[in-house]
């Protein structure tokens, strides 16, 4: 599942020679990681609580 | 040129009983259709559907399958079976006794055109006839509105079960159910061109409208994620089954309309979604391929820009289907027919550059939609070959896989874990107050097309650009005089008439407001109407 996480490493404001210097995590990356975790609290509170109950019962007939 | 054309989507929703997992689920859904206000309305409720045109064994490559040799579950134009799993009123017999209407077959037809009723074993809602990718949007957000009104009345009468509904495909037990797109195609359009044409798009397109899918496998019999919610049950390249052996390609040649002109091209392989912009270019690109394959037909011979097309003709495309959806780093190259190896997004890019040079090459300037689905397709393909996380507010499976991957890393969970699927799940269900998708929305994570007023109005009212038009004011404002309904008929029973009258409607793009708006606010009531028609 490697792969999809692709970033970019370099901000706009950055020269092109700044690319040697490696950056640990790019900034664009932990925005995006805190934009995620403040959607999981949201979902935390509405997702159903017996999850595998919820799976194993979403039991549906074939259709087209 | 443009990217209008008429089209709809029918969507079958997933239906559970809350708590209860062996519920029927034919009796539930007949519920959901029964509870709907217009069947709650005795008058509209008496509207049947009219099979007097469908015809679903007809086969576009030319043949009749024999209905004795037919899986049960195609049979869909017999009401006395239900599928298990322009011109002046024609004067029709009145039936000598009343035709007995079968409680499981609810159906109802929708003041916006549309038709609610149960098919196999879950609710449809299949759509009115739109002419753009828009209005496609907005008759099929309608569409999630008019299944939670069902959800909230059921919800809210003690005597009836309570019922949720999810717009989704797949159980993750080995069931699905569909999604289908329908496009009106150039009967002049050769079918064997035209499936040839459009599979390695179909396989490829997935890269931006899979809705996303936890499991692998049709039993989700291994760990992990992909694209697709259908890819999995793809077994065929071309055929007329939607039930089994699902093919890529589906021959159903049932056009609902003139079939010397028309065609209508019925696509099973695509994914509900929720994201209205992935709803949006999985119709709007598709619009403008099938305009490409249709101009090459006119021009007479392939050339040019649809030289590209007939080269991308892939070597296994059922194969391909699933490596495409599996391939969460869209890098898989699949081989094709003269030995090359191209990605999916370079497949979608050289449809993309045949339809724009064909559009250059015709010249006529382009309509703001038209425009802009191009801009969107080429900017989502660039962006989803350098970094695929940037496209999470526009395409459903990078929308939901942000999700699951922020939950694995937060709880260090393994893709087996049940609430991962129970996220893929309840990403769909249609309560805003439960739903993950309406959670996102809330709060700002998602790209918007259309405005609550929008949907509003488009679950009341019918576009005004087609027969759905007529259809849905039709039963609007002469509802009790309508014994059924049909996609291109209407058929009235006016009291004291020697006759049942049934006004044809052959043609999709006539019985617009521009048509009969007029004529309809002239005629108070359906005799007055009829007399006109017949006039």
């Amino acid at each position: 599942m490697a792969g999809q996480e692709r970033v970019h490493t370099r901000r706009d404001d950055e020269e092109p020679g700044d690319d040697a210097t490696p950056t640990p995590v790019a900034p664009a990356a932990q925005a995006r990681d805190a934009e995620v975790d403040a959607l999981l609290d949201e979902i935390d509170d509405v997702l159903e609580s017996n999850a595998e109950q919820f799976v194993r019962g979403f039991v549906q007939k074939g259709g087209q | 040129m443009t990217v209008r054309r008429v089209m709809g989507i029918e969507t079958e929703y997933g239906i559970l009983q809350p708590g209860r997992p062996m519920a029927n689920p034919m009796l539930l859904s007949s519920h959901v259709v029964a509870v709907h206000a217009a069947a709650r309305e005795g008058a509209r409720a008496k509207a049947r559907w009219d099979y007097d045109d469908e015809d679903p064994l007809h086969d576009a490559r030319g043949f009749r399958l024999q209905r004795a040799a037919a899986h049960p579950s195609l049979l869909t134009d017999d009401p006395d079976r239900p599928a298990p799993s322009g011109d002046g009123p024609q004067e029709l017999e009145r039936p000598a006794v009343e035709e007995y209407e079968d409680p499981g077959a609810a159906n109802v037809i929708l003041t916006n055109g549309a038709r609610l009723y149960v098919d196999h074993a879950h609710p449809e809602y299949s759509s009115p006839e739109v002419t753009n990718p828009l209005d496609a949007v907005r008759w099929d957000r309608a569409g999630e509105q008019v299944m939670l009104a069902s959800v909230r009345t059921l919800m809210s009468s003690p005597a009836l079960p309570d019922v949720t509904l999810y717009k989704n495909n797949v159980d993750g037990k080995g069931a699905t159910y569909g999604t289908h797109e329908n496009y009106l195609v150039d009967r002049a359009v050769p079918f064997g061109d035209l499936a040839a044409r459009l599979i390695p798009f179909f396989v490829s397109r997935q890269v931006f409208t899979g809705a996303g899918r936890v499991g692998l496998g049709q039993r989700g019999e291994h760990a992990g994620f992909q694209l697709s919610q259908r890819a999995d049950y793809v077994e065929a390249e071309i055929g007329l089954e939607t039930t089994l052996r699902r093919p890529l390609v589906n021959t159903r040649d049932e056009p609902h309309a003139d079939p010397a002109r028309w065609r209508r091209l019925h696509v099973i392989v695509g994914d509900a979604t929720m994201l209205e912009v992935a709803t949006y270019l999985r119709l709007g690109t598709a619009s403008l391929v099938l305009w490409l394959i249709e101009r090459a037909v006119a021009e007479g011979g392939a050339g040019g820009a649809l030289g590209a097309i007939d080269r991308l003709t892939l070597r296994d495309p059922v194969q391909a289907t699933r490596l495409v959806s599996h391939d969460l780093t869209l890098t898989t190259r699949l081989e094709l027919a003269d030995g090359r190896y191209l990605t999916a997004l370079e497949i979608q890019r050289t449809y993309l550059d045949a339809v724009r040079s064909a559009l250059a090459h015709v010249g006529d300037p382009l309509d703001d939609q038209t425009s802009d689905v191009l801009d969107r397709w080429e900017s989502l393909l660039d962006r989803l070959a350098v970094d695929p996380a940037s496209c999470a507010r526009e395409v459903e499976w990078l929308a939901k896989l942000r999700l699951l991957e922020g939950m694995r890393r937060r709880d260090h969970l393994a893709w087996d874990h049940p609430r991962l699927a129970a996220v893929d799940l309840q990403w769909s269900d249609l309560r805003p107050e439960r739903g993950l998708y309406h959670r996102l929305v809330a709060a700002g994570a998602v790209e918007l097309l259309v405005t609550p007023q929008e949907v509003d109005d488009a679950v009341v009212h019918p576009p005004q650009d087609t027969r759905a038009y007529f259809r849905g004011e039709a039963v609007a404002r002469y509802g009790a005089e309508i014994s059924a309904a049909s996609w291109d008929s209407v058929v009235f029973d006016v009291p004291g008439a020697a006759t049942l009258q049934r006004v044809p409607m052959r043609d999709p793009l006539r019985g617009t407001h521009a048509h009969v708006g007029a004529l309809l606010a002239a005629s108070p009531d359906a005799a007055t109407l009829l007399a006109a028609l017949g006039g």
